[in-house]
């Protein structure tokens, strides 16, 4: 619960946060809610096959409807190229990027193909369904197990990651035992409750085309766009609002922001569109999609000696926005907690005929993470070893901290900062009770139930590089405005830098107004993506906030004719160390003076500070995932009965909303790890198109999450320990949920392939060799 | 996700109701009630009809009434109106316990019994419940009304015997007798989602034996339907576990379930068998 | 704009709106863009994830499932009504204290859901909460600052609606 304590740091207190009283008003911004007089609305034209030629596109009866003022297709914006990558540019890809409308050839069921503008969203919806496209069909791939070709010269497989070190072939060579998985995760994704929406105008005073409804990366966002429509930098701008929630998929820079803009700019008027939750789920990014081949040497005693991995990664029909990065994150990541002396990785990046696929939260460590521990498990299972213990003898030990391996995450090294994994799993497994609970969980199976324990191990990153920079300003009424180039995406952004703001500065962090998405406001920006805001946008707040600090106590000292080593900040006042002595100034008042009598080099406008904060590499959090699980054994449903998040994120400036953030990234991955998955038919037609059919928990199917937040492992990357909370909760979930589920019905190794669906486990338990449930319990245990 | 146009009709009256009906219904009219299974379909514009008749303004068919042995229910009943018992004994505990596993909350206040029926989704509660207690259901049109038993009423996956100019203005829900006994069971993947399987067990108990066993099967096939190689184990024989065992076996061999992205047709057979044996346990308990 | 248009009133937080309306306009759609109240949100149009609920005549409704010609007549509350001006209802205060919300896209369905339900049954249990809640979808949260929000929230409206049983009536907002 939200508690402030006046007397105490507001960094590191659990205060109530700055964004809640116009969301539970109703006074929020959502994208959908900006509206500009005169708008048109646009609605696409999706293709409804999956792989094919188009034959004819027919817009004659479209155009003489009510209200529609343009339909284009891609002879209209022939001059825009794809959609580029954001961070980096791989050539090998480029041929797979994904034009603004279908050029010719169809992908995937809901890719562009058309654009009409109408007066209205009902009548712009009518006309859409009035166009006509013809289809040759072609036949659709739907599996990354094979390949074909993409387009001439171009096979579906568009490149091989491959990252490595150490003698792998002597690994094998030396081993005690080979242990072999083919292992599986389904297609699910962040879906957000709120579908994403862009609204653009063109100011033609300023030439100045304005996109509303930006979210995680509005700056690069606006460079992209810069570039596709080859207009100045400096002549569009980006304005993010509320964000109905991100993870991941909102906020990259899709067909339909293109659009907006271009046909603002070309029909004179602003144009509006919003999603809907059809198109949502087939054509907002998927996620997660792949198959791993995975090898481990181990010795006697369980060590690994050297691991081998061979994945497929399910693209679908386009290489988005993030080129290849989790194909590379997955390859750096996926090693864990554990030292593993040798490593080979290489992931087939496969395009399929289904929605493209990009990050979402803990991209390629959810997959990564189920993979791996799989592994740890199986490897118990075949010495005849504790799951624990395997996990312990492997784990890398606080003294060789910091970890240098040589893989890159990220186009970054990973160097693991800092950690106690062995630490963190003993207190894990002392909060839950873990040898009590063992034996409660024996006792219940004794009695006839199927319940099972299941842990995971993982390593996250955070806190990318290499710089961000933040504006902070008083106002003469001592107010402060705190500009960044953040995001928010609902994670509670504005709180935690009003936080560190005001915890350095010596005020209230009420009086704080953070800016962020704002591109006309600050020049840079990093948004909010990879966990970096808090580490990157945080630290360099804390670097602004300290020259400001330093500001006020130089004008003050002479303000007040006192000495500055005796001046202290505090309840937003420069006062004597010493209380009992007056007077104090505020730091409005010295805002005002200093307007009125600009001294020295500091900028205009009053009292005021620019901060930068740089760091060459991510720092690495850390956590432990514990779950219990019970298999109903008449419907094979899976109920999870008690989890743990154990989680180190080095230090908390809002342990609050951490939990927060924890607890809300494990229902993500319990939902797939048991529910949440995109289906399509041989012939590509997608099959979760509703939300009675891809599943998101509701709160019956999410348990009462148990948080054990540490901060034993401070990051020494930036000055105040932080490490980024917003993918831990996301992703131990799947593996811990296969290890338990495969303890509930005594058949290690029995979970390959997520989401574990009731159907699934009904045929997992059939073909379990010796569980008890292989025979047909349903007759025999009481109702459920 | 926008519907089409429509022609909104609002009549007060169901003769007006049905006079509309018989106007409009040869140019694609649709009798509105809840909606809430209609507008979803529309928003995704899998029906687009050109006429809507909004019963919801239409007198005196908002009650459940007693009615020579029969529970009588209005078209305009919504699903909230079971959430508690609507009448002593067996029926009135037994409708409570299927409500709540219709959806959610503000569906339940807007969704009407007699809505659910004419939709004829093979997994709602409602048709089981009609198809397994022999509800019949009354019929209106322009030329008078007609009665016709739910296992007439059921055509198969959304399709029923009632013609497009006529109104389901009522369901009649045999009362059951205070020997009756029942047992009902529904799995969905989520709570409130559409039930995979639903079993709807009933029987009476005379002399220590099943008399007039009726096993109802939703969500299963494309329509719910009563399992006769069940009943036919149960009638005559003495509760017990084997026989609740023995039946389930026969309900789960002899369907020809749907398959579905949720539930391959072997897992739907699964659950008619933990589901039968699970509704009749509960008969026991 | 359109032949089809009909002019329609409805009284929302105790206003009265005059819209011309196509009767395909759903209720969601009317209250947001017509009445410009844009606390109700759209998040899948079909029933499924709530964030559109609103109190038709005291109770929660989908508005995307109710055409805004059938509310014709009706009193219907929307999150902007909660409050009353600076006094925030005791379920917003609870949400609040909770964290019960981050994007906070999700939080208006589930306050209207909640009023309606407590306001009808100020006595629901934590099963029948439970019950309750799980008709919204929230995909930030994972629920669990929800539940105890709602129980603060409840626990906090029969409070203000206490200890004179008769005053049960007055809506906390009022009191």
């Amino acid at each position: 619960m939200a508690k402030f304590d006046p007397d105490v740091s507001v960094i590191g207190q659990s205060v109530a946060r700055l964004e809640d009283p116009p969301l539970v008003r109703g006074q929020g911004r959502f994208a959908a809610d900006v509206s500009f007089p005169g708008q048109l609305h646009m609605r696409i034209v999706r293709s409804s096959m999956p792989h094919g030629r188009i034959v004819s596109i027919d817009t004659t009866a479209t155009l003489q409807m009510p209200g529609v003022v343009a339909v284009w297709t891609v002879a209209d914006i022939a001059d825009i190229p794809p959609i580029g990558f954001r961070d980096t540019r791989v050539e090998q890809l480029e041929p797979y990027r994904q034009p603004v409308l279908a050029d010719g050839v169809v992908r995937y069921v809901g890719e562009p193909v058309a654009a009409v503008f109408a007066d209205d969203a009902y009548r712009a919806e009518d006309a859409a369904d009035a166009v006509i496209v013809e289809f040759e069909e072609w036949p659709s791939i739907m599996t990354a197990d094979v390949t074909a070709e993409f387009s001439p010269g171009h096979s579906t497989e568009a490149m091989v990651v491959k990252q490595g070190y150490g003698d792998i072939e002597a690994a094998f060579g030396a081993a005690y035992a080979v242990v072999e998985l083919d292992l599986s995760v389904g297609r699910h994704s962040g879906v957000p409750l709120e579908t994403r929406g862009a609204i653009a105008r063109h100011d033609a005073v300023n030439d100045i085309i304005e996109l509303h409804g930006a979210a995680k990366v509005p700056h690069r966002n606006r460079e992209q766009l810069a570039r596709m429509l080859d207009r100045p930098l400096s002549s569009i701008h980006l304005f993010e609002g509320h964000v109905g929630g991100g993870f991941g998929v909102r906020g990259e820079l899709y067909p339909e922001d293109v659009l907006v803009c271009l046909a603002s700019l070309r029909l004179g008027q602003p144009v509006k569109w919003i999603e809907d939750r059809r198109e949502h789920l087939i054509a907002t990014n998927h996620s997660r999609q792949q198959r791993h081949r995975i090898k481990a040497a181990v010795d006697r005693g369980g060590q690994i000696l050297g691991l081998d991995d061979v994945f497929f990664h399910d693209q679908g029909a386009y290489v988005r926005t993030h080129g290849a990065r989790v194909l590379e994150m997955v390859s750096g990541m996926l090693p864990g907690p554990y030292r593993i002396p040798a490593y080979r990785i290489a992931g087939h990046y496969r395009l399929t005929n289904k929605t493209p696929c990009a990050t979402y939260r803990s991209p390629g460590r959810y997959e990564g993470t189920f993979v791996r521990e799989r592994m740890m498990d199986a490897v118990a299972s075949r010495l005849g070893l504790d799951r624990v213990e395997v996990r312990r003898r492997n784990l890398i030990s606080q003294s060789e901290m910091p970890y240098e391996r040589d893989l890159q995450a990220l186009g970054d090294d990973v160097i693991y900062d800092s950690g106690d994994y062995a630490g963190l799993l003993d207190r894990a497994l002392d909060r839950i009770g873990w040898p009590a609970l063992l034996r409660q969980v024996e006792q219940r199976r004794h009695n006839g139930e199927l319940v099972g324990l299941g842990l995971s191990m993982f390593v996250e990153k955070s806190g990318l590089g290499p710089k961000d920079g933040v504006f902070i300003s008083v106002d003469p009424q001592g107010d402060i405005e705190v500009v960044t180039g953040g995001a928010s995406l609902g994670q509670g952004f504005e709180t935690v830098i009003a936080q560190i703001c005001a915890g350095t500065l010596g005020c209230d962090y009420r009086r704080i107004r953070v800016i962020h998405g704002q591109t006309n406001r600050i020049a840079n920006g990093i948004g909010a993506h990879a966990t970096r805001a808090t580490v990157m946008t945080g630290s360099a707040t804390q670097v602004a906030a300290w020259k400001l600090r330093d500001r006020a106590l130089d004008a003050a000292a002479e303000l007040l004719q006192a000495d500055r080593a005796d001046l202290t900040i505090a309840d937003g006042e420069v006062r004597h160390k010493n209380q009992r002595l007056s007077p104090c100034v505020a730091l409005g008042d010295i805002s005002a003076w200093i307007s009125a009598h600009p001294s020295g080099t500091d900028a205009p406008g009053g009292l005021n500070a620019e901060g930068w904060f740089h760091t060459e590499h991510m720092n690495y959090p850390y956590g432990v995932h514990i779950a219990l699980v019970k298999v109903d054994p008449s419907t094979f449903a899976v109920k999870v009965e008690r989890y743990l998040i154990a989680y180190d994120v080095g230090r908390a400036v809002n342990p609050m909303m951490v939990e927060g953030q924890l607890v809300g990234g494990l229902a993500q991955g319990l939902g797939g790890a048991l529910f949440e998955e995109f289906l399509y038919d041989d012939r590509g037609e997608p099959l979760s198109v509703t939300f009675a059919d891809y599943l998101i928990p509701t709160l019956h199917e999410i348990p009462a999450v148990e948080v054990l937040l540490t901060e034993d492992a401070p990051s020494p990357k930036n000055p105040l320990g932080i490490k980024g909370a917003g993918e831990g909760g996301v992703n131990g979930a799947g593996a811990a949920i296969a290890s338990a589920i495969d303890d509930a019905i005594q058949c290690s190794g029995a979970v390959t392939a997520l989401p574990v669906t009731p159907a699934r486990l009904m045929v997992l338990m059939a073909a379990a060799p010796k569980n008890p449930a292989a025979k047909d319990r349903s007759l025999s245990v009481a109702d459920h | 996700m926008k519907p089409s146009p429509f022609q909104y009709h609002v009549p007060l009256t169901v003769d007006d109701a049905v006079t509309i009906l018989n106007n409009v219904a040869p140019d694609d009219g649709h009798i509105l009630a809840g909606g809430q299974s209609l507008v979803p379909t529309m928003a995704y514009r899998m029906a687009n009809p050109a006429h809507l008749v909004d019963i919801n303004r239409v007198a005196g068919v908002d009650s459940v009434g007693v009615d020579n042995g029969h529970l009588s229910i209005g078209c305009l009943v919504r699903h909230a109106a079971f959430e508690t018992p609507v009448i002593d004994g067996p029926i009135g505990d037994l409708l409570p316990k299927v409500c709540h596993h219709i959806a959610h909350y503000p569906i339940r206040r807007r969704g009407t019994f007699c809505g659910s029926l004419a939709h004829a989704d093979p997994a709602s509660e409602w048709c089981l419940v009609a198809t397994t207690l022999n509800a019949i259901i009354e019929l209106r049109s322009v030329r008078g009304t007609r009665m016709v038993a739910a296992d007439d009423f059921f055509e198969g996956m959304m399709s029923t015997a009632r013609a497009e100019n006529e109104m389901l203005v009522s369901v009649r829900l045999p009362l059951m007798k205070e020997t009756e006994r029942f047992g009902f069971f529904e799995f969905s993947r989520r709570a409130g989602d559409f039930g995979l399987t639903m079993v709807l067990a009933v029987y009476e108990l005379a002399g220590g034996s099943i008399v007039n066993p009726r096993i109802g099967l939703g969500g299963v096939e494309d329509r719910p339907s009563r399992n006769a190689a069940a009943e036919q184990i149960l009638a005559g024989s003495a509760p017990s576990d084997a026989v609740f065992v023995a039946a389930a076996e026969a309900a789960s061999a002899s369907v020809e379930p749907m398959e579905d992205i949720h539930a391959p047709a072997s897992y739907r057979r699964h659950l008619v068998k933990a589901g039968v044996l699970s509704a009749l346990r509960q008969t026991v308990q | 704009m359109s032949e089809s248009l009909v002019d329609i009133s409805l009284t929302i937080n105790e206003t009265e709106y005059r819209v011309s309306v196509e009767p395909r306009y759903t209720l969601a759609d009317v209250i947001r863009h017509q009445c410009g109240l844009t606390g109700t949100h759209l998040g899948c149009e079909h029933g499924v994830c709530g964030t559109c609920n609103v109190l038709v005549d005291g109770e929660p409704v989908r508005a995307c499932l109710m055409f805004a010609i059938q509310a014709q007549g009706a009193k219907i509350r929307t999150v902007e009504g909660l409050s009353q001006g600076d006094t925030l209802h005791a379920l917003q205060q609870a949400f609040m204290d909770h964290h019960a919300l981050q994007c906070g896209f999700c939080t208006p369905g589930f306050l209207m859901l909640l009023t309606g339900a407590l306001e009808t049954n100020p006595d629901l249990t934590d099963a029948e909460l439970r019950d309750v809640l799980s008709s919204n979808l929230c995909r930030c949260t994972g629920y669990q600052n929800i539940i105890l929000a709602a129980r603060a929230g409840a626990d906090r409206m029969k409070q203000l609606t206490s200890p004179m049983p008769e005053t049960a009536t007055l809506r906390p907002a009022d009191a």
